[in-house]
């Protein structure tokens, strides 16, 4: 394949990383921005949801489409229901205090992420998408008979892979309404504020905290449930979504969803890009030092807030 | 008995109980007990910045690796001895630390943990993309013919067993003398109240960056004393895993103890070993300790023991 | 002058919290800064002491400009400052925390230090409280405690923000004993509200109001001065 279609495929794979990660980075700043906490464990919920997803579709036997859909609203309830008892047992214990939060939630990642070891089994599984027809993509070459377009072989997409781009925008945009508009959506910002203040007014806090944080879980393990028939489900599976989310989050801002959509697609178009034509290895080490440097430069405006 | 008299008790009664450990021990244990003793001192390097000075980084296993790949690959792309590849680790992990410190103490609280854990995952993945010199996560053996040091058999394990004896009482005898002077003061002094050391007139920013060397710096020693007596180097110490375990360590051992971090890996060790008996997630008993921990024992063994029956402990 | 500001400006993004604050003071004296709530008189004292960047103008410290000097750097030309809310070691026993102040300068010397510091246990009465968590004591020995530590660091200008606050009646007594009997060669300069201990203590007032100032006198000139009172009293102001 020439560069030219090269490019275009890297970017609609993109647009499918973008799609996923802006889902699953929205929930960690959600849950940074209105507890200013911050949750290591959010990649092995992501990977909760994956895994529960294959579990319902394996329960539900042959149909895919019904698996699908019943793995796409029963996986996030269900985790995002786990995150909320994890709220409630620990992180209310310990006041939500930044440093032993980190430490909490890294004792919760590798506690979810043996369970599922132990339980699921080291191998991954796949899970087959409710449809998934290949659509070939035109590309046009310029010669002389003037503008031409032909179908590159190799050069294509599944409708699968589309439809995961339509239903991440279909509920971010969701989202966006229910945080803006609604009365819930007031409460969480009221409590994003400034939480003394929220309690004054009547607001139950804590109650707020837990339900954000399985918001935040929920969130991802949509992303996953989304992802898993294109890639599998995998025990090891949510420690890259967890890096790149942390990239999403440090460079879009905390809290802000359009500042994480423009980070998401920023980010999840260049690794893709980065690691088709150079290798995977080269985009991390690139992620990782640009987030590095964005918070050398600018700690303030994103964790000044919680600086401990 | 004067603090400092009971203080020197207990660490020579340690080492002291140490020494005749092995002559005791079934070679397994011993062998289990030089490991824990190195892995200590990468604990007591993590203490200094941690339980001292009150930093918490997340990516400590960039030093380790510093100073593992520091004398392993000396050792083995440039035939170096022992001797000068260790002071080659040193350097390593020195630089390493300076760098990384000069940029990571501009920021604060939580982007500090972030930002320590970032520049670790760059090393680590610039590990990996190396991988035609470091082998990558596969790593690569070091000769036994090459670990001998002055006519002595690093591979034997009683040399190898004292020689991880001799470097653990030189770190925790300096880590003693530490915490009594001015400096290791002047660290806990930040550690409480950054802003008031500051206006004492103290150079907080400076003074945090000697401890993120000198903490640097012992990790280092730590991961080249690792390949040097056991023979590896890999890129698996330079992952996240590695940065949280001497967290773990010390959390469980006490926090800004002088003991805390020995006794953290010791039990630390015995509970995986025990769990890898059991099932192959063996790591969930780390979940599950840290978890345990931050909830109810923040302080850690000896750290709750300083509190409750025993305040001199150092 | 030990002390001396020249156009000495701090302006938050449109709100000036001091306009052009020229202030001299000389060597040994204890000059109180007094003015209504919002006045500017944290925000000027943070300007000396280097807590607060100026946005503009000069201070300067025993003839050397210190505008671009950092905070622990002017600490040690000979500095000692007290927070408005009280800043001490809290976990730290009070003979620790009057040791770190004193060992800023005294070093390795522990012999020095351990003088030093029984020196001001004395001079404070809390002796007996040595071994004490900081955290434990009551507010006011807490405030005492963080004036031990300005005391242990032998300052030159010792700059207090509001020492008294907070502090029983007796506690208010011991303190105006303990600023006069201050070597003549100490600098104070303390921001106060309470006008006993500035009529006490006071050789000189500086009268900041909505961030300038307003007036310098003797305690007996600013007492009589109009200006001063409607200041205070919020008359004449729209």
């Amino acid at each position: 394949m020439d560069f030219g279609p090269h490019l275009l495929l890297a970017v609609l794979e993109g647009g499918v990383t973008a799609a996923v990660l802006a889902l699953t980075a929205m929930g960690l700043s959600i849950v940074f921005g209105v507890m200013r906490v911050v949750n290591v464990a959010h990649g092995e919920f992501y990977m909760v949801g994956a895994v529960l997803a294959w579990y319902i579709a394996t329960a539900l036997g042959g149909n895919p489409i019904l698996g699908f859909m019943a793995a796409i609203v029963i996986a996030p309830l269900l985790v995002g229901s786990l995150a909320a008892g994890v709220d409630r047992l620990i992180l209310r214990r310990i006041n939500y205090d930044p440093e032993r939060t980190i430490v909490a939630t890294i004792g919760t990642l590798y506690i979810l992420q043996q369970t599922t070891l132990m339980t699921f089994g080291p191998d991954p599984r796949p899970v087959e998408p409710p449809f998934n027809s290949r659509i070939a993509l035109p590309w046009f070459d310029w010669n002389q008979n003037g503008l031409e377009f032909y179908y590159p072989w190799g050069l294509s997409i599944t409708s699968y892979k589309l439809f995961v781009i339509a239903a991440a925008a279909v509920i971010l945009i969701t989202l966006w309404f229910a945080i803006t508009r609604s009365k819930a959506g007031l409460i969480m910002r009221a409590t994003q504020q400034d939480s003394d203040m929220a309690q004054a007014f009547g607001i139950p806090v804590k109650t707020v905290y837990s339900v954000v944080f399985g918001l935040g879980a929920g969130l991802a393990a949509i992303g996953a449930v989304l992802v898993v028939p294109i890639q599998q489900a995998y025990y090891l599976m949510g420690h890259d979504p967890l890096l790149l989310a942390f990239i999403v989050v440090i460079i879009g801002g905390l809290g802000s969803l359009p500042g994480t959509i423009i980070a998401a697609i920023l980010i999840g178009m260049a690794d893709s890009i980065i690691s088709v034509f150079f290798t995977p290895t080269l985009a991390k080490i690139f992620a990782t030092l640009l987030v590095a440097t964005v918070l050398v430069f600018r700690p303030t405006g994103l964790m000044g807030k919680s600086t401990a | 008995m004067t603090s400092t008299a009971k203080s020197n008790t207990l660490h020579f009664g340690l080492l002291f109980f140490l020494a005749i450990a092995f002559l005791v021990l079934p070679e397994y244990h011993s062998g289990n007990l030089a490991r824990i003793m190195i892995l200590a001192i990468y604990a007591m390097g993590y203490n200094v910045l941690f339980g001292y000075t009150g930093l918490l980084s997340l990516g400590h296993a960039l030093f380790f690796s510093a100073g593992m790949y520091g004398l392993g690959l000396t050792m083995h792309l440039n035939g170096w001895t022992p001797a000068p590849a260790f002071v080659a680790a040193l350097l390593a992990s020195t630089i390493v630390a300076a760098i990384v410190g000069f940029l990571v103490l501009r920021t604060t609280g939580v982007a500090f943990m972030i930002v320590t854990l970032m520049f670790a995952q760059a090393g680590y993945l610039t590990i990996l993309y190396f991988g035609t010199y470091t082998r990558g996560d596969e790593g690569f053996a070091l000769q036994q013919a090459t670990r001998q040091l002055i006519g002595f058999d690093l591979t034997n394990p009683s040399v190898r067993y004292y020689t991880a004896l001799i470097l653990f009482s030189v770190v925790l005898l300096l880590l003693a003398y530490l915490v009594r002077s001015p400096f290791g003061r002047t660290l806990v002094a930040i550690r409480e109240n950054g802003e008031r050391a500051k206006m004492l007139g103290y150079n907080v920013t400076a003074i945090k960056l000697q401890a993120v060397i000198l903490s640097g710096v012992i990790s280092g020693a730590s991961g080249a004393a690792y390949a040097l007596l056991f023979g590896y180097a890999g890129a698996t110490f330079a992952t996240v895993q590695y940065s949280i375990l001497p967290l773990l360590w010390v959390l469980v051992g006490g926090a800004g103890t002088t003991t805390g971090a020995f006794f953290g890996v010791l039990f630390m060790t015995y509970l995986i070993d025990y769990a890898s008996g059991q099932t192959n997630a063996y790591l969930i008993v780390v979940g599950l300790v840290l978890v345990a921990v931050t909830l109810f024992l923040p302080h850690g063994i000896v750290g709750t023991l300083r509190n409750k029956y025993a305040g001199w402990l150092p | 002058m030990i002390l001396s500001t020249c156009g000495l400006t701090k302006a938050y993004a449109g709100v000036a919290a001091n306009t052009d604050i020229d202030f001299d003071l000389p060597v040994g004296q204890t000059r109180a800064i007094i003015g209504p709530n919002g006045a500017g008189k944290s925000t000027f004292v943070g300007m000396v002491c280097g807590r607060i960047p100026a946005t503009r103008g000069s201070v300067s410290f025993d003839g050397t400009d210190i505008t671009t000097m950092a905070a622990h750097e002017r600490i040690r030309k000979g500095m000692a400052y007290t927070f408005q809310i009280t800043s001490v070691f809290q976990g730290l026993s009070v003979r620790e925390n009057i040791n770190l102040a004193a060992r800023r300068r005294l070093g390795k010397n522990k012999l020095a230090v351990t003088r030093k510091t029984d020196e001001v246990l004395e001079r404070l009465n809390i002796a007996n409280r040595s071994d004490q968590l900081a955290s434990n004591l009551s507010y006011g020995h807490q405030r005492i405690l963080e004036i031990g530590m300005g005391l242990a660091q032998d300052p030159r200008l010792f700059i207090l923000d509001e020492p008294t606050q907070g502090l029983a009646e007796s506690e208010v007594d011991d303190f105006n004993q303990l600023m006069k009997s201050m070597d003549a060669e100490t600098t104070i300069l303390l921001i106060e509200h309470n006008m006993n201990v500035v009529m006490a203590v006071a050789e000189y007032i500086t009268v900041l109001d909505q961030g300038m100032v307003l007036a310098n006198g003797t305690p007996e000139e600013i007492r009589a001065n109009t200006a001063v009172q409607e200041a205070y009293l919020g008359t004449g102001h729209g």
